[in-house]
């Protein structure tokens, strides 16, 4: 089947029914996507779908054929992304790192749908991702940077 | 890596090595020279080279092999070289090194021994001295315990200092120019004329030289990267996506593998039918490993599916079946013949007068479970074998491996890398283990072994349980005895029996965070009673120090209760320590303690030192309709030294959410032998949306450098049950406090 990936086609191999995450993973070598749980409890395997954030573990291959996926490795290219990714190594955020492209990647899908979130959106939309270290206080500082980079005040 | 291999297998009684072409420097001059109690054990044919700095025509590599699980060492490592060597971000790489008997870990001997942190008296000195002694020997290269940065403060920043001063030496041979007209900045040596030389340019000259070896560390004054804020090294890789963790690894014509385990750890399997499993798509093998099924594939979800198709026999626990006979053991040993040690006997606590409370506490198995699952990559032929992953122990990482390929140790080449989390769980073998198993099978094959999400549950050595009982007295509104008496089987016993090693004496973690507590109260006994050994065990974050601390906090909250004296004005009262007393006087003026509360309301405090750095915290909640919300933590300690204030404000941060999301919702019990809690949606700890507001404040009061990783963990629960008890009147003397009350 065919996914087009970060603007890039590709042509894989594999059942309808693998997950994107481990076509993304073990068959494109796309490694920011990490495997945390399998069953969308963590979120570190997030990525976007059309723009929307999703769980790649859940989301079968055959279901993301014929749709717009980006990973933590495109979001870059993006001004959201850059902003996103600006904000959160100046609050340092990370510890092991391990959760961080899910948490980028939700957050940008975050800023995406709110300019600027409050404390409560930004809990509501970033529920679903788990930070074993506990960068939690990070992480809503840095979202209310980004949001404010991206307004540009 | 290899040539770093070759020289950290040579021994050297020297300051720096020549290394084709470049040179490398490392501290045994400068560990000889330091007033350093494991030092003075030395014997010179002992003593082995470990380079920290090396230094090749083409660039400049700082070795920082104390690994990196999320808590920024390999940052802070770089920074104390960077500080004495005068080199800036940017103008190095660093590298983890390979493993070697000389990067023991000198601190974390110390910090082994049965004395409390404050002691330091010749018998305290000494014993940590011959642990010191006994760590090299054993080859304990290891990163635990909080002790990366004690171990490497003095060492790293000689290592640097010599390098330096070599540099000038060589630059002042070359350029004719006196070494005391010379300086060094941004990773060159500069000339009175303004010109400068490259350290890189040296390299080949500085090899030639005996190294300078009575250099100065600088004073706290003159640093400029020590105790400011940095930007970690590692901080835009994790931020892009672009860092390489274990899981990660990708190597040519490399297959996927993961394993069946019994979930009765240490079970054995009976038999097994892999029919329907071996026909599915890009399953390449499928066969037995030691207590398990290995599965290996073309592809890790291919190799996962398949597992599930195994139907497979197991034998039974090694290990008492159900949940409720772990704690009936640990009620059973509070007798005589199981008493470890008494730790502490201060006054007569039997003949104190006034009146009593009794307690019981409960502190239950929980789970490391970082979001990295362990996963090792193994590539074995007949010369040697190659390990990629992240590993704290990479000494018995090698000695391991060797075991199970049987080739020799010096033949197992590791690879180690970020680590996606650990809270110990990358202390343990079992997992590089079964990989090497896999990959031995099938020689000439990189194999990269994940376990799953469930398998790395089933498979986790837990934070051991513990019980206490408690008796506080009071008498005029004042604390007049506490007397504790814990219980538990030794993590220490579990998890070094692993490796083959016994410990004598005492487990110094069946009662960590509470037989060392500073307190001086009049009457105070603590002992510790060892269980007999329940389910396999593993140090968790601050290792015994959760349990003990709440245990001990929470009972000398209850006491001061009974007395009917203030919380926090009772706790300074009784603390004579110094910096602890200002640790407490802080985080009191932090929280505005005395300030009146809303309706609903509640503070808590809590004091655990552990690691040698005390720890208060301040928990505020709220008793809402739908229950208890944590509004805020503000937290004090005392490091004596700050290397990094950003790093170091993270670091508690997640210690605290990671102390308060694990005393509020998680535990591990036992059903037929396997654990029942199967992925994060039965242990979930703490979501950014139950996250409080997080004041921190670090203290450099105390005179030694202290790590930061462990100590905010143990206080979180206790001053959690406090504030709890605060707003409600309803004490909780069990993790997880689920049970008892419901968390917005």
């Amino acid at each position: 089947m065919k996914l087009t990936v970060n603007g890039t086609e590709h042509d894989v191999d594999v059942e309808d029914d693998m997950p994107l995450l481990w076509v993304l993973r073990d068959e494109l070598n796309l490694k920011g996507t990490k495997y945390g749980c399998g069953v969308a409890q963590c979120g570190a395997c997030t990525v976007h779908l059309d723009g929307q954030a999703v769980r790649s573990c859940q989301v079968a291959a055959i279901d993301a054929s014929g749709a717009r996926i980006t990973t933590i490795e495109g979001l870059a290219q993006q001004d959201a992304m850059q902003a996103v990714q600006e904000a959160w190594i100046e609050h340092q955020v990370a510890q092991c790192g391990y959760c961080q492209s899910g948490q980028i990647m939700q957050a940008a899908s975050l800023l995406a749908e709110r300019q600027d979130p409050s404390d409560d959106d930004i809990d509501n939309a970033m529920g679903g991702n788990l930070c074993r270290c506990g960068t939690y206080p990070r992480i809503r500082a840095a979202i209310h940077t980004a949001a404010q980079k991206l307004q540009g005040t | 890596m290899g040539r770093l291999k070759t020289i950290t297998r040579r021994s050297f009684l020297v300051g720096s090595v020549a290394i084709g072409g470049g040179v490398a420097f490392g501290t045994y001059l400068a560990m000889r020279n330091l007033p350093n109690p494991v030092a003075a054990t030395l014997a010179p044919d002992e003593a082995s080279f470990n380079p920290w700095v090396l230094i090749s025509p083409e660039k400049v590599t700082l070795i920082t092999p104390h690994a990196d699980k999320g808590q920024g060492v390999a940052s802070a490592q770089a920074a104390l070289i960077a500080e004495e060597l005068d080199i800036e971000f940017g103008q190095f790489e660093i590298d983890f090194g390979q493993p070697d008997q000389a990067y023991y870990n000198t601190a974390m001997a110390e910090e082994g021994v049965p004395f409390m942190s404050t002691d330091t008296s010749v018998v305290a000195e000494a014993t940590r001295a011959v642990m010191g002694s006994a760590f090299k020997i054993l080859g304990v290269q290891g990163t635990g315990g909080s002790t990366s940065m004690p171990d490497s403060f003095d060492k790293l920043r000689y290592a640097a200092a010599i390098a330096r001063e070599t540099l000038k030496l060589a630059a002042s041979q070359q350029s004719g120019v006196p070494v005391d007209q010379l300086t060094t900045k941004e990773g060159a040596v500069h000339l009175p004329d303004g010109s400068r030389i490259a350290y890189t340019a040296l390299a080949p000259l500085a090899a030639e030289l005996e190294p300078v070896s009575d250099v100065v560390l600088r004073a706290p004054s003159e640093w400029r990267l020590v105790g400011q804020p940095m930007e970690r090294l590692d901080i835009e890789g994790k931020t892009t996506g672009s860092t390489r963790y274990g899981i990660d690894v990708d190597r040519d014509g490399m297959l996927h593998a993961t394993v069946r385990l019994n979930p009765r750890k240490g079970g054995v399997l009976n038999g097994y039918d892999a029919s329907a499993a071996k026909t599915m798509r890009g399953v390449r093998d499928i066969f037995e490993i030691t207590n398990g099924v290995a599965i290996v594939a073309d592809n890790t979800w291919r190799a996962f599916k398949a597992a599930e198709a195994i139907g497979i026999d197991w034998g039974p626990a090694p290990y008492p079946a159900d949940q409720a006979d772990h704690w009936d053991t640990l009620d059973a040993s509070f007798t005589d013949d199981h008493l470890d040690r008494t730790w502490r006997n201060d006054g007569a606590v039997d003949s104190a007068a006034g009146n009593v409370i009794e307690a019981t506490y409960r502190s239950p198995y929980v789970a490391h479970q970082p979001l990295e699952p362990l996963n090792a990559t193994v590539l074995v032929t007949d010369d040697q074998v190659e390990v990629w992953t992240g590993h704290q122990m990479p000494v018995f990482l090698q000695q391991q491996v060797a075991k199970v390929t049987g080739h020799d140790a010096e033949a197992v080449i590791f690879h180690n890398h970020f680590i996606g989390g650990s809270f110990g769980h990358r202390l343990e073998l079992d997992f590089v283990k079964q990989a090497a198993e896999v990959a031995n099978r099938m020689r000439g094959t990189p194999i990269k072994m994940t376990y799953s999400r469930e398998t790395d549950f089933a498979q986790d050595f837990p934070r051991h349980i513990s019980m206490a009982k408690g008796r506080g007295t009071v008498a005029d509104g004042k604390v007049i005895a506490l007397d504790l008496q814990i219980a538990a089987p030794s993590v220490i016993t579990s998890q070094m029996g692993r490796l083959g090693l016994s410990v004598p004496g005492p487990d110094i973690q069946i009662a960590a965070g509470a037989w060392n507590n500073p307190y001086s109260i009049d009457n105070f006994r603590l002992r510790a009673y060892r269980a007999s050994e329940l389910a396999p065990t593993s140090s968790w974050r601050a290792v015994g120090a959760p349990g003990a601390g709440f245990f001990f906090d929470s009972l000398l909250d209850e006491t001061i209760h009974a007395a009917g004296a203030d919380p926090m004005a009772e706790r300074i009262r009784l603390m004579t320590h110094e910096v602890s007393r200002t640790v407490l006087e802080t985080v009191a003026e932090m929280s505005d303690w005395g300030a009146p509360l809303a309706p609903g309301q509640g503070k808590g405090v809590a004091f655990v030192e552990s690691f040698g750095v005390p720890t208060a915290e301040v928990v505020l909640v709220t008793d809402t309709d739908a229950g208890i919300r944590i509004d805020a933590v503000w937290v004090a300690c005392d490091v004596g030294t700050v290397i990094d204030p950003v790093n170091f404000e993270n670091q508690v941060e997640g210690g605290v959410i990671f102390g308060l999301g694990h005393a509020m919702n998680c535990e591990i019990t036992y059903a037929d032998g396997m654990a029942e809690q199967a992925n994060y949606y039965d242990h979930e700890a703490m979501r950014i949306w139950q996250t409080p507001r997080i004041f921190v404040k670090g203290l450099e009061n105390g005179t030694k450098v202290r790590g930061i990783g462990e100590p905010p963990v143990p206080p979180a629960a206790p001053a959690l049950a406090n504030a709890i008890f605060a707003a409600t009147g309803k004490r909780i003397r069990q993790m997880p406090f689920n049970k008892f009350v419901d968390f917005v």
